[in-house]
């Protein structure tokens, strides 16, 4: 049945009936191609949204100082609520069973020298414990630590743009740049997955612009990291507590929406994977009814096909043909073709897919990409449901009469 | 060669049933050349089919060459018609994408034969039915005698015991159904026994023996002096 005359034969009605070859060859590769192609493109949204969301360390609150919006305790509403130094050492001695660490963030804008190149910055005034919070990675040098927060010091990290913005190649470390007025050693060099806007910020000690501000106490907004082990459940339990316990400390009612925003990311983290799984699931849907259609596709032709070859399977029968080698011509022709357009389409698609990588960044979709498991899962399944799709009307004609076929004008 | 006793056969048309052959007896030694004659609807197709293995009698026996047919699944049917019989039809049912040559050669396709000598055998039969230089030409390139020589080879190529052919001159005019008739005499002439189903009574006269079929019974059955087609032509 597999010999190669019987292939002979097949090779030979395949190119002889190109356009039959070509419309069911073709509805297959269309059908792999557009599959590899939404599919792919489905994991590359997936790609970029992650990168959106999971850039961050995924155990923080934030807390945003913010304005009252309830009378309390004799204040009246609209008072603008500040944290201080005493709230960050408060929350440290009250929660130190959860708390991991804790850093204020002072974002500041500044022009910022070197020589005499300047250039308009973000400034963020930071603890420590801050470089974990945005999971900012060093490229040389170190982050702001411990010793500089005590010693108020006047040391800076910069982001890898303001380097290259700045410095024109030089190496930044241990060169003093101008902040405003003032002069600040650059002790690190960071680089930040986020994105190029992370990278053109500079960091320096919170105490340091605290005493630059006339020796002020306030903080701006805190970033308070809980410990892991804690869990979900103990991560909702803290921000409720946290939110009560700041409340309390400023004044504030206990039903005023206004005066503290806390943004969980662990609550974030939640919605981010669950759409990040609605997702995948949609990808998957779209990809099983791309398969649906190439497959109902493959379906329709096999059948038009051999209603079309009626009289010469008749023929074939009146001369000798057996039921059983029209049946096998027919699949291993449908085989053939599908296994060929298939293996086009699943390599055009692949090709195509790579050629895109970050080119659609701007749409959302980042390194788009199918693994080569699926792919050819998807193919070999579309090879054996046409096949099937093949088989089924093979059959009916393999069983029809001589006569009736060759009646058939 | 062939034996026919009480043949039956009849067919269901919506409730009613049609009884085409009511009982037929022929019986056909090797060598022999038949026409088998009878108006339109008097079951001439029928009885060849039936000959033929593509349709199966309700009644009656049947052997071919000293082996009864009888019991025939669609598998064994094939293997028994690549085996003995060859077929020429009104309408040639040749394939239209293959050429004569491969045409000629799909016989001894299903007879398991290797490609080299299939190619070499059509060849033969091809320059026996004098188109060798049409070898490479689709059906379509062809005209209706052509086409009917290479259905002839065709149906040679299997080397079959019985040729059987259905108005093999129904669609040819009259000069081209003589050479038709010519190529069909030559090969009886070496032997090999043909039955021809016609209604045209010129091509009837060039057999050796006429069977008139009526109302699904045989009415009359002589031999005759056969005109040969070479007179015509
Ligand atoms: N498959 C069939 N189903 C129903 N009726 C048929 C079938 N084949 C032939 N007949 C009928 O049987 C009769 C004989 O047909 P046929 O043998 O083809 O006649 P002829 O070849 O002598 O013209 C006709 O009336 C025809 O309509
Ligand atoms: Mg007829």
């Amino acid at each position: 049945m597999f010999n190669r005359d019987s292939w002979q034969e097949i090779f030979e009605t395949i190119s002889k009936n190109k356009l039959r070859t070509f419309l069911s060859g073709f509805t297959v590769a269309l059908g792999i191609f557009i599959f590899v192609i939404l599919f792919g493109f489905g994991n590359g949204l997936k790609n970029s949204f992650q990168e959106f969301f999971m850039d961050d360390a995924t155990n923080i609150f934030r807390l945003f100082p913010g304005r009252t919006t309830i009378p309390h305790n004799g204040f009246k509403s609209g008072r603008d609520i500040e944290f201080d130094n005493a709230d960050l050492v408060a929350i440290q001695k009250n929660f130190a069973f959860q708390l991991q660490y804790i850093t204020p963030r002072i974002q500041r804008n500044y022009t910022i020298k070197y020589k005499n190149k300047s250039n308009n910055y973000g400034l963020r005034a930071v603890a420590s414990g801050h470089q974990h919070a945005e999971k900012t990675i060093m490229m040389k040098g170190r982050f702001i630590n411990n010793q500089d927060v005590l010693n108020k010091t006047k040391y800076a990290v910069i982001g890898r743009l303001v380097e290259i913005d700045l410095f024109k190649g030089e190496d930044a470390l241990g060169q003093f740049i101008d902040i405003g007025k003032r002069s600040f050693k650059v002790v690190g060099v960071f680089q930040d997955d986020g994105g190029d806007n992370e990278e053109r910020f500079v960091y320096i000690p919170y105490t340091t612009n605290q005493l630059i501000e006339k020796n002020t106490d306030k903080l701006g907004q805190l970033i308070v990291a809980f410990k892991p082990i804690i869990g979900y459940q103990g991560a909702m339990k803290f921000e409720a507590e946290l939110m009560t316990f700041m409340k309390k400390r400023h004044d504030i009612s206990t039903k005023d929406e206004g005066a503290i925003y806390l943004r969980n990311v662990a609550e974030d983290l939640e919605q981010n994977q669950q759409f990040g799984s609605l997702l995948q699931m949609v990808v998957t849907f779209v990809g099983i009814g791309t398969l649906i259609a190439g497959i109902i596709g493959i379906s329709n032709i096999m059948v038009y096909v051999v209603k079309e070859r009626t009289k010469e399977l008749g023929i074939r029968k009146a001369i000798g043909a057996t039921p059983r080698s029209v049946i096998a011509m027919i699949l291993q022709e449908s085989i053939f073709i599908t296994t060929a357009a298939g293996y086009i389409g699943l390599f055009g698609g692949i090709f195509l897919l790579n050629s895109i990588e970050d080119s659609l960044d701007n749409y959302f979709i980042k390194n788009p990409y199918i693994n080569m498991g699926t792919a050819i899962f998807a193919t070999v399944l579309l090879i054996i449901f046409g096949g099937i799709a093949g088989y089924v009307p093979a059959r009916r004609a393999a069983r029809i009469k001589p006569i009736v076929a060759l009646r058939d004008e | 060669m062939i034996e026919i006793k009480d043949l039956h056969k009849s067919y269901k048309i919506g409730k009613n049933l049609l009884h085409v052959l009511k009982g037929i007896n022929i019986n056909i030694e090797e060598g022999e050349l038949v026409a088998i004659m009878g108006s339109s609807g008097s079951g001439k197709s029928t009885l060849l089919n039936i000959l033929g293995m593509l349709d199966v009698a309700d009644k009656g026996s049947y052997m071919l060459d000293n082996f009864p047919i009888k019991d025939l699944d669609e598998t064994k049917a094939a293997k028994y018609r690549n085996k003995f019989l060859g077929f020429i039809f009104q309408s040639f049912n040749l394939i239209n994408y293959k050429t004569a040559l491969e045409n000629v050669a799909l016989p001894l396709y299903y007879q398991k034969v290797g490609r080299a000598e299939r190619t070499e055998k059509a060849m033969q039969y091809l320059a026996k039915v004098g188109l060798e230089d049409w070898s490479s030409h689709l059906p379509s390139e062809l005209s209706g005698g052509q086409k009917q020589r290479i259905a002839i080879a065709r149906a040679l190529a299997a080397q079959p015991k019985v040729l059987l052919a259905d108005e093999p001159t129904g669609a040819l005019d009259s000069t081209t159904s003589y050479e038709v008739m010519q190529l069909i005499q030559d090969i009886n002439d070496e032997g090999k026994t043909i039955l021809v189903v016609t209604h045209e009574d010129d091509i009837a006269q060039m057999c050796k023996r006429i069977v008139l079929l009526k109302d699904g019974v045989i009415i009359d059955d002589k031999k005759v002096n056969q005109v040969r087609a070479s007179d015509h032509v």
